[in-house]
């Protein structure tokens, strides 16, 4: 058995403060620009989201903040970082329908898309949209960025497409898609938050609870499985939007 | 004469006049003053009869009747004759039915039928005569830098400018005409009027392709033209009335369904709905400022308009839910088919049959809500690509390709008619324009109305229209430095026009409430009865807003930050092996090696020829089933 000791649960704070004191080389000038545009609109995502607003609102301006940074991918004209480009493209495409649909499900629970209405409903939303809890947790590996859906980019150097869209950036910018990416963790988290959360205090608890479940969840299955190819990545994640939430959603028409 | 008589028939005015004049200099100075006036003419009527709207009733009727029907005769012999020449024989026979089908009516059965009001001018159609003759005059003004390039460019076609622009004159007659009439003998006379100028317009190069497709195109619809001239017979026999207003105030029963349906049939061949959608993608062979007016901005929203109009009839019927299912199949399948193009004029027909197909599932549904996005669609939809159609007809100028790929170099080429076109594709779906604001008001309708599986379609949709579209972006802010490209000037003929129509894509979302307010709510209203109120909250209206204005001002912001923070410029990462101009790299033997970058088309998944052949059937089976509900509904 091995004792080693790897780095702490707060390295990568200190990687990104190491990496604002690093020189920003770039490959032309236009480039940086959209990942900086990319931090401020899921930041006001984060906002929209934190003060209780429309989800639907919310997610919309977040797709507008992921739009940027592939933008900046192709801005760089750079071989590796059009191909990240691309995939990442194709990764919002596969689960850009169950993102969606997750909202449209949260909305029966109190006919509003307002996450203050949402999380004050009578009943927690995961009992009536089981099947949609289970397709959003079969995206979260793509939002959290976690194998086997890490496609587009990966924090390991050595691999077919270097650093995907990253590979241009550094210093400076490459701390700046860092810290957008925390925003994208909660706000994926926050989507969790709501199946639980409802009218009763100790909900929330319980909430906050089932997100750190799903993230170690995720952490494991990122150790667990190797990187997917994009064709199983696009046909398994609509194939299970189309069955789990879709047939959760017909259902639930029914009845309300 | 009244106002609305001028705006109709100045038009034909100006079509007489620039089809007699051969000198070219005089002849765009006749079209740009035609243009103008037209355009001024709009805004007057609009103005003038905005508030309270006008009904007009003429005295001379059997006049113009006598007019229509022997206009109506010479056309029928036209197209007889042309069918027959080009071995087309089924032009022919379409013009023929149905030419001798309105004739019978018209000595038989039309005598005491009294047409209260033969134009109506509400709330709905100011926003068409808005579309129209707005958008209209802008692409008149465009169509005259843009044809005097297209000639030098192309030179293996004959030069026909007069009867060019002479068409789209006697199109926007036929339109105005289309939008405003009331009287169903004019609509019809109206729409049969498009179906030819869209003919003509296609076939403008008289190649082989061109022809082919402009026959197709006439086949569908004059198709179409005959389930219009069907209904028509049917309302007046047996409803005793030809007025549009009297058919959309009747109780949707079963008779009335008939008419509404094969009406529906006609809207859908003209809004190039499944399974009639392939004459639209032919008619992108025409030259790129008729796409934009004819096949993206007015004509095809015809189709649509009428939808809205006939709405009432559709809400909750059996119809209308086929025409709902129809509509939303359409939206997803040609969303899918886009991401397989990388033809520029391809891409935004496909998009525009898919948008199409969203209005479609929206007046079939029929709700407050659901029109209430389906007339903003069409507002939004109009500018946004018309503005993509006009950039893409100079960008060819340019570049000498409408392949997206190309389109890399673009910004290196002209900065600012890529920025117009990235201002057009981020109207077509981004947050928060209007695109988007109409789909998400779309999607609240879909589910307070329990269409979930239209509700999942959007859902599956807009994924695939975010794809092709964001894809066509990245190429235009690659800013790929190939230096075997040629300069041309943009020209001010071209970017007048595409600056306004740039200015209005963003105006049109930040008055969105006012066009809600003053326009959408009046006229549902007027449906609805006074409950009826903005589908999107204040708050959610303001964080839009401030979103929008976040774009335009982030920009500009950088600048002062890009002028301080200047940064050492490397060579683009490939593997070690850049040769230093990120053009080209070492492979093997040292040899050098061209970068080529290109998009994902998954042809294999998304190809066109797996899905369109499908998706037809598919359609077809739709429009069968609300036959079969019809028969069923007759037999019982």
């Amino acid at each position: 058995m091995q004792g080693r000791k790897g780095p702490s649960v707060l390295q990568p704070f200190y990687d990104v403060l190491k990496l604002f004191q690093k020189e920003s080389i770039e490959v032309n000038t236009m480039h940086r620009f959209f990942v900086y545009i990319s931090l401020i609109f899921v930041i006001f995502t984060t906002i929209i989201m934190l003060l209780g607003g429309d989800i639907l609102l919310a997610l919309f301006a977040l797709t507008l903040g992921s739009i940027f940074f592939v933008l900046g991918g192709y801005a760089s004209n750079s071989p590796y970082s059009t191909i990240g480009s691309e995939r990442e493209l194709l990764q919002m495409m596969a689960f850009e329908p169950m993102i969606l649909l997750t909202a449209i499900g949260l909305y029966y629970g109190d006919k509003s898309f307002f996450i203050k209405d949402i999380i004050a409903a009578k009943i927690p939303s995961i009992v009536y949209l089981p099947g949609v809890f289970l397709g959003l947790i079969y995206i979260l590996t793509f939002k959290l960025r976690k194998s086997p859906f890490d496609l587009s980019m990966s924090h390991h150097g050595h691999q077919e497409i270097v650093q995907g869209i990253t590979t241009e950036y550094s210093g400076k910018d490459l701390a700046i898609i860092q810290i957008t990416h925390w925003y994208e963790t909660i706000i994926t988290l926050t989507l969790v938050y709501l199946f639980f959360a409802f009218k009763s205090p100790v909900s929330h608890v319980i909430a906050i609870l089932a997100c750190i479940i799903a993230y170690l969840l995720e952490i494991v299955i990122d150790n667990a499985f190797a990187r997917a190819k994009w064709q199983f990545a696009l046909k398994s994640t609509w194939v299970i939007t189309g069955v789990l939430a879709s047939v959760n959603l017909i259902i639930l028409s029914f009845f309300r | 004469m009244n106002a609305i008589s001028i705006l109709v028939l100045f038009p034909v005015l100006a079509s007489a006049a620039v089809l007699s004049v051969r000198k070219d200099a005089v002849r765009n100075i006749i079209v740009r003053i035609c243009a103008i006036v037209t355009g001024i003419l709009t805004l007057f009527v609009v103005c003038r009869y905005f508030k309270d709207g006008i009904s007009l009733s003429f005295a001379n009727k059997n006049i113009i009747d006598t007019v229509i029907a022997s206009v109506e005769v010479l056309i029928a012999a036209y197209i007889i004759f042309i069918g027959i020449k080009n071995k087309k024989y089924i032009v022919s026979v379409f013009a023929s039915v149905q030419t001798a089908l309105v004739l019978w009516f018209e000595f038989t059965h039309k005598h005491g039928i009294y047409i209260h009001s033969d134009i109506v001018f509400d709330r709905l159609s100011a926003v068409m005569v808005l579309i129209v003759g707005g958008i209209g005059s802008l692409i008149l003004i465009y169509t005259v830098g843009y044809m005097k390039w297209y000639h030098i460019h192309h030179e293996e076609y004959k030069e026909r400018k007069s009867f060019f622009f002479s068409v789209i004159f006697l199109f926007l007659f036929a339109m105005f005409g289309l939008i405003l009439s009331n009287n169903l003998i004019w609509m019809y006379f109206c729409w049969e009027l498009t179906s030819i100028c869209s003919y003509l317009l296609i076939g403008y190069t008289k190649t082989t392709q061109a022809v082919n497709n402009s026959f197709r195109a006439l086949a569908i619809n004059l198709g179409g033209g005959l389930a219009f001239a069907a209904a028509m017979v049917y309302i007046g026999t047996n409803f005793k009335t030809l007025e549009l207003s009297e058919l959309t105030a009747m109780r949707p029963e079963l008779a009335v369904l008939i008419p509404v349906f094969l009406l529906c049939i006609a809207a859908l061949t003209k809004s190039a709905q499944m399974p009639f959608s392939s004459w639209l993608l032919g008619a992108m062979v025409a030259p790129t400022p008729s796409s934009a007016l004819l096949h993206s901005a007015t004509m095809v929203k015809a189709g649509v308009y009428f939808l809205i109009r006939l709405a009432p009839l559709l809400a909750g019927t059996s119809i209308g839910k086929v025409i709902t299912l129809l509509g939303a199949v359409t939206f997803l399948i040609s969303s899918i088919i886009a991401i397989s193009k990388s033809d520029a004029k391809k891409i935004l027909a496909y998009s525009t049959i898919s948008n199409l197909g969203l209005i479609v599932t929206c007046s079939g549904i029929g709700s407050q809500e659901s029109l209430w996005a389906a007339i903003l669609l069409l507002i939004f939809h109009s500018i946004s690509k018309s503005l993509l159609f006009l950039t893409c007809g100079s960008v060819e100028h340019q570049i000498g390709s409408r392949n997206v790929e190309d389109m890399d170099i673009l910004l290196k080429v002209s900065r600012r008619l890529s920025g117009y076109m990235i201002v057009g594709i981020a109207g077509m779906f981004l947050a928060p324009f209007g695109m988007l604001i109409s789909k998400w008001v779309a999607m609240k309708a879909f589910i307070d109305s329990k269409n979930i599986l239209t509700v999942i379609i959007l859902g599956y949709g807009s994924a695939t229209t975010l794809f092709y579209w964001t894809k066509w972006m990245g190429k235009l802010v690659s800013n790929a430095n190939r230096k075997d490209h040629v300069k041309h000037t943009f020209h001010i003929d071209e970017e007048i026009p595409i600056f306004i129509h740039a200015v209005l894509v963003v105006l049109s979302c930040f008055t969105f409430p006012l066009i809600s307010r003053f326009v959408l709510v009046p006229y549902l209203s007027g449906l609805f009865g006074p409950t009826v109120s903005m589908p999107i909250g204040t708050s959610d209206v303001n964080i839009m807003l401030i979103m929008l204005s976040m774009l335009l001002i982030l920009p500009i912001s950088f600048i002062p930050i890009y002028k301080n923070d200047r940064r050492r410029i490397v060579p683009v990462y490939m593997a070690g092996e850049n040769t230093g101009d990120n053009e080209s790299f070492y492979g093997a033997l040292h040899a050098k090696r061209k970068v080529k970058l290109h998009n994902w088309y998954m042809e294999d998944f998304f190809g066109v020829k797996k899905l369109a052949f499908w998706s037809n059937v598919l359609c077809s089976v739709i429009i069968l089933a609300g036959v079969l509900v019809l028969i069923g509904g007759i037999t019982k």
